[in-house]
């Protein structure tokens, strides 16, 4: 039974994620390395957290006739997003908070970044910035209505939106098992909204850093941390919503939500180094013409399953 | 701590959506626009109504981004850089605003609140949910079917190439002439 931890704990979801989104970090320089056939060493691994210090004392890029107020808020709304979805998510047999509708909390802390990454484009009053913002709008587009679906399946499968009853109620089959289609589209989601990965058109290099082209110093950091932060916040929910939560064997809850999470977190690393970056309109059309249609008839699927049954089959 | 949380989102929105006719940028105009709806989305969970405040909260995002987008692209200036004001006849429409504002407010103390007639439902959003969908369920389904029509109607009216432009008079040129291809192959 998932209970509500203390409010203090919510103090505790930002230091959980960092600890997670450093492991994908790490994870990921390391198949970096591994890829352009360099020597895997600590040094490698440790390179992502000594380039905070650098950043940190490194200077603002400053633009003309920028608006530095949309610029900072909207960089700061991308790794506040990805804590304040976190926040909802169970951790073992703990939750921050548990909300009557913390999937729909989710979703729509997760959209914030459509906002932040419009801002951050907006604000320096450059070209390149400027198109990386339309970009993540093209691509949100996109990719949102097909995630939508994808939690709605999860959601239905449980007849809940609480977050904690979708983990409870894969007793004996993971929802991931049942809804293949909802679970990869949602896993697509999770790299469309941290745009990592083949999502990484609105920071493509093809922009010479698209959003993040004039962004440098602390705010390099802030964002840099926001989609890392992001992408462990959508592989920890993945976690409740298609893998039975901290449910398993011999372990206790929350090593297993641990062990699941990590999983996931390196599935999605790997994929992203995996995958060729697709461009935000050939996104649209798939998503529009296959993912929509795929979506919506997995979850009729989910609904029919359970007006049938009861529950699960 | 309700009432904590009260006294920081109400102000905030209220100024917010002022702030919304004060900035000369677009940007900044819908960005306030876009605060002031968070606030009440705020507000509405404060109040107890989790799935409203959050669906607004989820739904103001997306429609302010994009109503940021359509609003630079169809601005009167080129690439809608330059300032500009939200209204028209400035000491007009503040006055008038500004009274709305005050009957508005004005109203929610000189009304005699109904007293709550039993408890608050266990679990608001299904019956909200029951409200809607349960004796509501043919205004739903037709307004579902208009909107949907509509939109259709709008993307068929305003869009640039059609079947004709892509695949010819008679229909039956393959592959269709497309500035780019799309994610499909098609």
């Amino acid at each position: 039974m998932v209970t509500s931890a203390p409010l203090w704990s919510v103090l505790v979801v930002p230091a959980l994620l960092a600890g997670f989104a450093t492991v994908a970090v790490a994870a990921d320089g390391l198949l970096a390395a591994r890829a352009a056939h360099r020597r895997v060493s600590p040094a490698v691994l440790a390179a992502p957290l000594a380039e905070v210090p650098r950043l940190l004392a490194a200077q603002r890029r400053v633009t003309p006739a920028a608006d530095t107020l949309l610029w900072r808020l909207g960089l700061a709304a991308v790794p506040v997003a990805g804590v304040l979805a976190a926040v909802v998510i169970p951790f073992g047999q703990l939750t921050a908070s548990r909300m009557s509708v913390g999937v729909v909390w989710f979703n729509a802390m997760e959209v914030l970044t459509w906002a932040g990454l419009w801002m951050a484009g907006w604000g320096p009053n450059a070209v390149l910035p400027l198109i990386g913002g339309y970009r993540f709008v093209a691509q949100g587009l996109a990719y949102e209505l097909p995630l939508m679906f994808a939690l709605i399946s999860a959601a239905a499968g449980a007849q809940s939106l609480d977050v904690a009853d979708i983990a409870g109620a894969q007793g004996h089959l993971w929802f991931a098992v049942w809804m293949p289609a909802a679970f990869a589209v949602y896993l697509a989601g999770v790299h469309a909204f941290s745009f990592l990965g083949p999502f990484g058109y609105p920071a493509g290099r093809d922009l010479a850093g698209g959003v993040a082209a004039e962004v440098s110093g602390p705010d390099r950091l802030m964002l840099e941390a926001g989609r890392w932060l992001l992408l462990t916040a959508g592989a920890g929910m993945a976690v409740p919503l298609f893998l039975g939560g901290g449910a398993g064997p011999l372990m206790p809850a929350w090593a297993w939500s641990a062990v699941k999470t990590l999983a996931v977190v390196l599935a999605l690393v790997w994929g992203r180094r995996r995958l060729p970056v697709i461009r935000a309109d050939r996104y649209a059309e798939l998503a529009w013409v296959v993912l929509i249609p795929v979506a919506i008839a997995q979850a009729l699927a989910v609904a029919l399953v359970v007006l049938t049954t009861g529950g699960t089959p | 701590m309700t009432t904590a949380v009260f006294w920081v989102l109400a102000p905030l929105a209220a100024a917010s959506g002022f702030m919304v006719f004060r900035f000369g940028s677009m940007a900044r105009a819908t960005i306030a626009l876009l605060v002031s709806f968070l606030a009440s989305g705020g507000l509405l969970i404060v109040l107890g109504l989790a799935y409203l405040g959050t669906v607004v909260i989820l739904m103001m995002v997306m429609e302010m981004v994009i109503m940021a987008v359509f609003m630079i692209a169809y601005m009167m200036n080129p690439a809608g850089l330059m300032p500009m004001a939200m209204f028209h006849n400035k000491r007009a429409s503040l006055a008038i605003s500004l009274t709305v504002f005050a009957l508005l407010a004005a109203g929610i103390f000189v009304t005699r609140w109904p007293r709550r007639a039993g408890t608050a439902p266990r679990d608001p959003t299904f019956r909200l949910g029951e409200a809607l969908m349960g004796p509501q369920m043919l205004t739903m389904v037709t307004l579902g079917v208009t909107l949907l029509a509509t939109m259709v109607g709008a993307v068929v009216l305003a869009t640039h190439r059609g079947r004709y432009d892509r695949f010819g008079d008679d229909l039956k040129r393959r592959p269709p002439t497309d500035p780019a291809r799309g994610g499909v192959g098609r």
